[in-house]
């Protein structure tokens, strides 16, 4: 039998400690450890299956200042727990679909406000940056939380090697329209969810922050499909679902870009849509949310704990109006 | 076969989605957000077997098997069942007893409200459910379980309010939900009509 070194077992293959130990209490919390006999036999065996995947290692990834020292989420818990309504609406489906959306070939077309439009393959844009793993917490809307281990690098690298022009006040971002590779995309009997494709945007100020990245990894491996492969973005301080995933576009516009949910239900979703505690979504509320593999909430903090490094980008803006 | 037969059929075929429940909990497979699983999964039984119960009267008559009335309390009271046990987990795992958070869920946000009150509604349905309540209310206990109409609506409500935009699934339970009641209507409507006095002995109870 093969007996593995420590240094073969990667972190994410372990269950992260504290998952463990809050699904141990989670278990007796409940009180439903009466019911069965072989219970606590059962419990014994409770940590992760590993994950059946074999995603490619990124070479030369640097560790970042901006991580947080907060413990990651399992692999299996962020390849598994997913909106992304592109490839199915339960947040289990994407990994499940994860398989028809192919990512190569794979290339992003820069346009609008830009001195030369382009398209780069997705090759030419790993190679726009040196990779680094940024450990982000990252709020959804819907009031849960993770800490995630990307691997990616400033979206200001493709801002700046795309030359926008001073007319450029705002990018949006676009998704992959493609119903065979996106099953989510084939219209049910009711409609379709969303007017596809998914559209994204920032203002330039916010797209040029340090913190804003593009990501092609998680866990030091290439972006898993459910997860936005091959290319996405992540901000941070702003709900998950600003962070669009699987981006084929890139335009930098004058005005103020559409973006998906605010199109949907613009009383819900504003253009901004930073974390704010302050200010409630008529379904969730959003004082406070559950980090995935806790029980208890916790308080949210004003732009997901990132207030120090944004809260200057938005002074001046009433921020319960602009949402 | 015989509704007698029947009966523990369907009390069992209730407890399975229990003993799923109990089954993916001891094998750790409620996914990465446990407390959200077995609300989806409490919640939408609840829901199902409500619509099962709302189900019994046309069936009866339009299979004519009139015994089948004997299920219908056992479905209610599994969907009252499911329905407390999503609400626990709301009160308990979700909120953990925090009184404000769940006081301004209630009153603030429509789809909770309307779960609520669909809850509320069913307490009084469950507790004059014994053969006692329903001699000693007579014709009021009939009445009173009228209320499960305004439940059941509340509940699909409750589902349609709270999905963020694919409304498939909601819409599929307001089908069969205005099916159910739409065939209530037309039954009363036809019973009320001078010469839909054939269809007034099939309707007289319901």
């Amino acid at each position: 039998m093969l007996i593995l070194k420590p240094s073969d077992i990667k972190s994410s293959e372990i269950t992260d400690k504290e998952v463990y130990i809050n699904r141990r209490q989670f278990m007796k919390s409940t009180g439903l450890a009466a019911i069965g006999a072989g219970a606590a036999l059962a419990g014994i065996e409770l940590a992760d299956p590993l994950p059946a995947h074999a995603l490619e290692k990124l070479p030369n990834v640097k560790k970042s200042s901006f991580s947080t020292s907060e413990k990651a989420n399992s692999l299996k818990d962020i390849t598994t727990y997913n909106n992304f309504y592109e490839l199915g609406l339960d947040k289990e489906e994407p990994a499940k679909n994860a398989k028809y959306l192919t990512t190569k070939p794979w290339s992003v077309e820069i346009e609008g406000e830009v001195k030369k439009p382009k398209t780069l393959s997705i090759e030419e844009i790993m190679k726009l940056a040196p990779l680094e793993e940024r450990i982000y917490r990252m709020r959804c809307v819907e009031a849960w939380s993770m800490v995630i281990p990307w691997v990616g690098f400033p979206l200001s690298a493709l801002i700046n090697q795309a030359e926008p022009t001073n007319n450029a006040k705002y990018v949006q971002f676009v998704t992959l329209v493609d119903p065979k590779r996106m099953p989510g995309q084939q219209p049910s009997l009711f409609g379709s969810a969303i007017d596809w494709p998914y559209v994204e945007g920032l203002r330039m100020d916010e797209a040029m922050h340090p913190l804003t990245i593009l990501s092609v990894g998680l866990y030091g491996e290439v972006l898993p499909a459910q997860n936005g492969a091959p290319l996405r973005l992540v901000v941070p301080w702003k709900y998950g679902f600003k962070s669009i995933k699987s981006i084929v576009k890139v335009r930098f516009m004058e005005k103020q870009p559409a973006t998906s949910w605010n199109k949907m239900q613009p009383q819900e979703y504003g253009f901004y849509s930073n974390v704010n505690p302050e200010v409630d979504h008529p379904r969730w509320s959003q004082g406070t949310e559950r980090r995935i593999g806790e029980i208890l909430r916790r308080k949210t903090l004003m732009f997901n704990g990132y207030g120090e490094q944004v809260a200057s980008l938005y002074k001046g803006l009433d921020l319960k109006k602009n949402y | 076969m015989s509704v007698s037969k029947l009966k523990p059929i369907v009390f069992l075929a209730c407890l399975i989605p229990l003993g799923q429940l109990v089954h993916r909990f001891y094998s750790d497979d409620l996914g990465a957000n446990p407390i959200e699983t077995l609300t989806k999964f409490t919640g939408s039984w609840a829901l199902f077997i409500l619509l099962a119960s709302l189900a019994v009267t046309p069936l009866r008559r339009l299979t004519g098997w009139h015994d089948l009335i004997k299920l219908r309390r056992m479905l209610g009271l599994f969907a009252f069942f499911y329905a407390t046990l999503h609400f626990a987990n709301f009160l308990v795992l979700d909120h953990f007893f925090d009184w404000k958070r769940i006081g301004q869920d209630i009153v603030k946000r429509p789809y909770v409200t309307a779960g609520f009150t669909a809850l509320m509604l069913m307490v009084p349905l469950a507790m004059t459910s014994t053969a006692e309540m329903i001699r000693r209310l007579g014709k009021r206990w009939q009445q009173l379980h009228r209320l499960v109409y305004v439940a059941a609506t509340l509940g699909v409500l409750h589902f349609y309010w709270l999905v963020k935009s694919d409304i498939t699934r909601p819409a599929q339970y307001a089908i069969v939900l205005a099916v159910l009641l739409g065939y209530r209507i037309a039954a009363k409507l036809m019973a009320t009509k001078p010469h839909g006095a054939g269809h007034k002995a099939v309707t007289a109870k319901s």
